[in-house]
């Protein structure tokens, strides 16, 4: 298919992408993006991050692959329902848009502080898009006397560091029991733990805050499950997200809050797992079997999943699902924060082993590999990124764990359960 | 596919190849990974390249031994050369290092490569050049390598580091010896390594003076920053890692950079349409000079040592072996470059080994395209009707530092 | 302009540092900051970068190509 109508929901990374894939293909017909936010796809890697120190205007990242799509937008405007029978997106403001393709790539949003009266308190903040990042900046700049943090997943730590960075005083409140421990585990988690000390957080393990308490319409503290309280004049709450998929509702797929599911080639599976060959789905929204994994179905919010997963769907789009193949992109990300350059390869949830392969915690900069079942599954660099391209092979592989022995600069291999914690509990943090 | 020729790499070490030995390369890619009947592992193809690369079993220490030859003096035989030998042996520059060690003096080293002190170096790079450049004006044909592709980069980086330019009749010699340290030959030939360690202990003295004399004055330059700075981690470098790494950057600015920028004007007379538009448009010179490092690369290969089995493309490369990484075949891989023989600037994802890569990517980087973008831009913008005036020109004996000894040009002039 | 790094691939190697310092930056060993909307002035030396980058990670769109891109 080279012509017809194309319409892709969300307007973000993966759309984006999705949308230059598309047209890079060959596809010369109408094409549509549909975003909820009034603005052009965005980076947000910056908005936890330099946005919040000031460095970058949350204005400045709107992504390059703009200007030459030849698109239509729609922008300010949600999907807001679809008709899967008469290939019908319908949009917020009433408006039906048939298409021939639809790409969902409506992403995620944050999870909101579960009282809806406490989140609406005036110094309470999520962090998601720019305008988040914005409001967030902006109560920043009247310099609070303390800032809470709950959660200690990438976005709560890079705030915490991003935070510190300018002086102010900050305090994580996390339910678990290490920073990034869902992602990592405790043992890289307490090392990332000790530079969040030096950097001045008052970082607390094993914290579950119940109740956010203001005066005056503003928050002033936090009411803690063990009792006590923790004073705050500003609340970022980073609890991790929840997929877009309630605008599908009765569409009869597959999804919900965990995501949309779909096959290897993006296509998007119906209440009994049958693929629609004209929907597909891309980026964080997606939840597909991961054969790397065994098929075990995978949703990542991941900026380089959002790029390598929008690109294979528009090829499935165009030529076929057969042409396509399985999408089996190595999952990948980072995260920059505490002087730490943060990268990781394959999948660490599930691993029942870490070992320190590389350099050593004690001079800061290190590589974990990680195994499950006697498997290579993952690795992370600390400041080390130059040998993780190293474990690409075994980890694409599954090599016997740990994969590489022998090594320069490589410490007595000692495998160590990685301390990953169960499954998510109803407040727990999600990375 | 036919059994792999195990003596491909001795054909490519011939200096009769020395002029073209990309057919070789392409033989050798046949099998990305091959054992050379002298026990040589050589690594040809991109992907096993960049696999080795920032591989940790993979060794950069695979320099032989420093051992001084008998003098017959029992006191220099006995105490002076064996304690010379085990200092030069702990203190080896940091391209042929492991971390942590290499880390640590590669960052220090980079702590004083700053970016306003290279790009410093830029006005007076561009100023080097013309000046060259009109030295030439009345001579046809002239030697491109003696007459601006070899000083220049000597110049360049004897003003970076602080080492007196007046000096360069004394280290010249030096230098091009101990280069040979690249090539395999200095590995297994006694003679040479003979030759490198006395080379050495001359540079090394002629270093630790000046050294000294930095300490005791120092300027603004880069050698009296390593000489006095204080590595928050790693505290004061040691002097003889501080003889090692001056005596590192200093051969690697005389024997690198001119290959590339004779490789390039070689080249771009060879395709005339790119010499032609890049006259026409000097901001073509970055990818010009990005395609000229993947196409003609001033180090063609680097020698390693397998700390341990590897197992890569089907192959396992032994504990112990020694192993070639021959860049400039990977970097002409059809498997990653499309048309790979084809000199052309306007490539996208020119990911090339021409400066290497992962923890040892060359250091000199930045300052090598300053220099080459000077002198490549000037060279067409302001030669009158340059041609070659033989072609190929003869080429120096290194395989891996692989750029020609003379390169005679015909012109009607300097503009 | 706009720009992006792909910090996935991204590997430290600072060759955009020389080639763009206003608008590229290392923070401690590995982290990279950039601008991410540096004006059109600066489009020589953020060619530069994005040619220079050994990983290619740097996408830069220039204004001409963004012509009725919007906000």
């Amino acid at each position: 298919m080279r012509d017809g109508t194309i319409v892709v929901a969300g307007a973000s990374l993966a759309g984006l992408r999705g949308a230059e894939a598309l047209r890079d293909r060959g596809f010369s017909g109408r094409l549509i993006l549909v975003g909820d936010e009034p603005y052009r796809p965005y980076d947000r890697p910056p908005l936890s991050k330099h946005v919040l120190t000031g460095e970058v205007a949350p204005g400045a990242t709107t992504l390059p692959g703009v200007g030459r799509l030849e698109a239509e937008w729609r922008l300010g405007t949600a999907a807001a329902g679809l008709d899967r029978a008469g290939r019908a997106l319908r949009l917020a403001d009433g408006t039906t848009l048939p298409f021939d393709r639809l790409l969902i790539a409506t992403g995620a949003r944050a999870r909101p502080w579960p009282k809806a009266d406490e989140a609406r308190l005036a110094g309470v903040h999520t962090l998601r898009g720019r305008d988040d990042a914005a409001a967030l900046a902006a109560d920043l700049s009247a310099r609070p006397g303390r800032v809470l943090i709950l959660g200690a997943g990438f976005i709560g730590c890079e705030v915490a560091s991003s935070l510190r960075a300018v002086g102010l005083p900050v305090t994580v409140a996390d339910p678990g029991p290490a920073p990034l421990a869902r992602a990592l585990g405790t043992v890289v988690g307490g090392f990332v733990a000790g530079r969040m000390a030096a950097a001045g957080v008052d970082y607390r393990p094993g914290t579950r805050v119940t109740h956010l308490e203001g005066a005056g319409g503003r928050v002033r503290r936090a009411r803690l499950e063990a009792g006590g309280t923790i004073q705050a004049d500003l609340v970022v709450v980073a609890l991790g997200a929840l997929r877009n998929t309630g605008w599908l509702a009765g569409a009869g797929l597959d999804a919900d809050e965990g995501g949309l599911s779909c096959d290897g080639a993006c296509r998007v599976l119906d209440a009994a797992g049958r693929p629609d060959d004209a929907i597909f789905a891309a980026g964080d929204v997606a939840r597909w079997p991961h054969p790397l994994y065994g098929g075990r179905p995978v949703a990542l919010e991941h900026w380089g999943n959002a790029v390598a997963q929008a690109a294979h769907a528009a090829r499935a789009m165009l030529d076929g699902p057969e042409a396509a193949g399985a999408y089996a992109e190595l999952p990948a990300f980072w995260s920059s924060q505490f002087g730490l350059n943060i990268k990781s390869l394959g999948l660490i949830e599930g691993a029942d082993a870490v070992a320190v392969a590389q350099g050593s915690p004690r001079t800061g900069r290190f590589l974990a590999v990680y195994g499950r079942a006697g498997r290579t599954v993952a690795a992370v660099s600390i400041n080390a990124g130059r040998w993780l391209p190293a474990y690409e092979a075994p980890i694409r592989d599954g090599a016997a764990f740990p994969p590489i022995t022998g090594a320069a600069d490589q410490p007595r291999l000692r495998s160590l359960p990685p301390g990953l914690p169960g499954p998510r509990g109803a407040s727990g943090a999600r990375p | 596919m036919t059994d792999a020729d195990p003596t491909l790499f001795a054909q490519v070490r011939d200096p009769a190849n020395r002029a073209d030995p990309y057919p070789l390369y392409a033989r050798l890619r046949a099998h990305p990974v091959a054992r050379q009947d002298d026990g040589l592992w050589v690594a040809s193809g991109y992907a096993a390249i960049r696999a080795l690369l920032h591989d940790p079993r993979v060794s950069s220490q695979d320099l032989p031994r420093s051992e001084h030859p008998r003098t017959g003096n029992p006191v220099k035989d006995w105490v002076v050369n064996p304690l010379k030998d085990w200092i030069i042996n702990r203190h080896r520059p940091f391209i042929f290092r492991d971390p942590p060690a290499h880390d640590a003096l590669r960052r220090q080293v980079m702590g004083q490569f700053t970016v306003s002190r290279v790009r410093g170096m830029k006005r007076r790079t561009e100023a080097l050049v013309a000046e060259h450049l009109e030295a030439c004006a009345g001579c046809t044909p002239f030697n491109l390598v003696d007459d601006l592709a070899y000083p220049l980069p000597v110049t360049v980086i004897c003003e970076l580091l602080g080492v007196p330019r007046e000096d360069e009749p004394r280290f010249h010699g030096w230098a091009t010896q101990l280069a040979t340290a690249l090539e395999p030959e200095s590995r297994t030939d006694p003679a040479v390594h003979a030759r490198n360690v006395a080379t050495f202990d001359a540079i090394a003295d002629y270093m630790r003076d000046l050294i000294r004399a930095k300490r005791r004055r120092p300027a603004d330059d880069l050698l009296s920053g390593l000489a006095t700075a204080t590595d928050p981690e790693a505290g004061r470098m040691s002097d003889p890692d501080l003889v090692a790494t001056a005596v590192l950057l200093l051969i690697a600015g005389h024997e690198t950079t001119v290959n590339l920028i004779t490789n390039g004007m070689l080249t771009l007379l060879r395709c005339p349409d790119e010499l032609a538009r890049l006259r026409a448009d000097p901001e073509r010179a970055p990818r010009v000079i990005e395609e000229l490092l993947r196409y003609e690369p001033p180090v063609h290969f680097r020698t390693r040592l397998a700390l341990a089995p590897i197992p890569i493309g089907g192959a396992v490369i032994p504990e112990g072996a020694p192993l070639v990484l021959l860049f400039a075949a990977g970097s002409r891989d059809p498997a990653r470059f499309p048309l790979p023989d084809r000199f052309d600037p306007d490539r996208e994802d020119n990911q090339h080994f021409g400066f290497g890569g992962a923890l040892h990517y060359c250091v000199g980087a930045p300052l090598a395209r300053i220099e080459a973008e000077a002198a490549l831009t000037a060279l067409a913008t302001r030669l009158r009707a340059p041609r070659l005036a033989e072609d190929p020109p003869p080429y120096r004996p290194g395989a891996s530092l692989r750029g020609p000894q003379r390169l005679l040009l015909h012109i009607d002039g300097v503009d | 302009m706009r720009v992006v790094v792909d910090l996935n691939r991204c590997q430290a190697y600072a060759q955009c540092c020389y080639a763009a310092p206003e608008h590229f930056v290392l923070q401690g060993d590995e982290i990279l900051v950039y601008d991410p909307a540096p004006p059109a002035a600066a489009r020589a030396a953020l060619d530069r970068a994005v040619q220079a980058c050994p990983v290619r990670a740097i996408r830069v769109e220039h204004d001409e190509d963004r012509a009725g891109a919007g906000p």
